[in-house]
């Protein structure tokens, strides 16, 4: 297993001008960004939608490189996501999954079939591609390069470290710096992009 | 009865809408209500169809490709708008997503008596969301389409249209 910041970090200097969708990865990813412009650190509008949103912002911008930083709970919320990011098989998109085996921010319970689930092997059964798995931080920060360097979708499956968090919701440090809507104007405005 | 009688829903029509405000793709889940598109769709080279397995998948899907400068019409029926009530909270209406959603008006009854709940629902779910909503019965109904592009865009909600004619007559 690797830590969730640990893995970002690595991933930070390949990052180039890439869109990131840091999903569960947030909070760590606030600290480490240098383009939180290029950045749609949205939270968890509605558990499940991740992948669907990682797609439709790739194939909206085919010029930019999209990177979703997923969660296993989500995917395993919305799992036909898959065969639809692989028939339209955008290849702008990076597809990074942290598997912690439990839902981290209810307490710690585990998903189903928590340690025996290999989702590179759904993904690639799914039609994505390319896909990965990693359980430790040498072999995953000595693929970055290789995984950003072929066309998408790729698939990435990282074993995680669980950040269990069991305080009451209403009780929790928000680590988002700015609303949701704030975060999708940043970037429209750095992209030029006009329109609600 | 032919298929495209005077007055009917024609699924030109309907494409003659999505064209006129500048739709790009189509986000969908086939259902017996609006099926009729299908064909017409595909042939259009200027419009992107994306295929969902779960309704709730098209609220993200359309946030993101609005977050783009893309501008998707979502394409499903009532049962599973029902079942994206989450999705459509989180990805459409905190989003501030504009975005139209055409839903096929499964059990709708003019004369107002039905035997189908999803029908009873319908309407209770999108008023219990404080989503507006335009009815689609007929062709003269289709510039209703129009109006909810239009206030999708001005209010930056998501605005749904219901299309209550399934295989161009089950309602009557």
């Amino acid at each position: 297993m690797m830590y969730t910041a640990d893995m970002l970090k690595a991933f930070a200097p390949y990052r180039g001008n890439s869109i990131v969708i840091p999903g569960r990865g947030g909070r760590h990813w606030t600290n480490i960004t240098d383009q939180p412009n290029r950045d749609l650190p949205v939270g968890d509008p509605a558990m499940g939608g991740h992948a669907s949103f990682g797609l439709g912002v790739a194939l909206s911008l085919p010029d930019e490189r999209v990177v979703l930083f997923d969660s296993e709970g989500d995917v395993l919320m919305n799992m036909g996501a898959l065969p639809t990011i692989a028939e339209k098989a955008p290849e702008n998109f990076y597809h990074f999954m942290l598997d912690n085996e439990c839902y981290a921010t209810t307490g710690g319970q585990p998903v189903p079939n928590a340690k025996n689930i290999e989702y590179d092997v759904i993904a690639k059964g799914s039609g994505y591609p390319a896909t990965y798995s990693f359980d430790n931080l040498e072999d995953f920060a000595s693929s970055i390069e290789e995984i950003l360097g072929q066309p998408g979708p790729v698939f990435v499956a990282l074993k995680v470290e669980p950040e269990i968090e069991n305080e009451p919701i209403g009780s929790r440090v928000r680590w988002q710096t700015r609303s949701r809507t704030q975060v999708i104007d940043d970037l429209k405005g750095e992209l030029g992009i006009e329109g609600p | 009865m032919t298929m495209h009688e005077e007055g009917q829903l024609s699924p030109e029509l309907v494409m003659a809408e999505m064209k006129k405000n500048g739709v790009t793709h189509v986000v969908w889940l086939p259902d017996s209500e609006t099926n009729f598109l299908y064909l017409l769709m595909e042939a259009d080279p200027d419009l992107d169809l994306i295929p969902v397995s779960r309704e709730g998948q098209a609220f993200s899907t359309a946030a993101g490709l609005t977050v783009g400068g893309k501008r998707p019409v979502i394409l499903i029926q009532n049962t599973g708008m029902m079942e994206s009530g989450d999705s459509l909270r989180g990805w459409g209406l905190s989003l501030n997503i504009p975005v139209v959603m055409m839903v096929g008006y499964r059990g709708w009854t003019r004369h107002g008596v039905n035997s189908d709940t999803a029908a009873t629902y319908t309407e209770r779910f999108l008023n219990a969301f404080g989503i507006q909503y335009y009815l689609v019965e007929t062709g003269e109904d289709a510039p209703r389409i129009s109006v909810a592009f239009e206030e999708a865009q001005r209010t930056r909600r998501p605005v749904a249209v219901l299309v209550g004619d399934e295989y161009h007559g089950f309602n009557r």
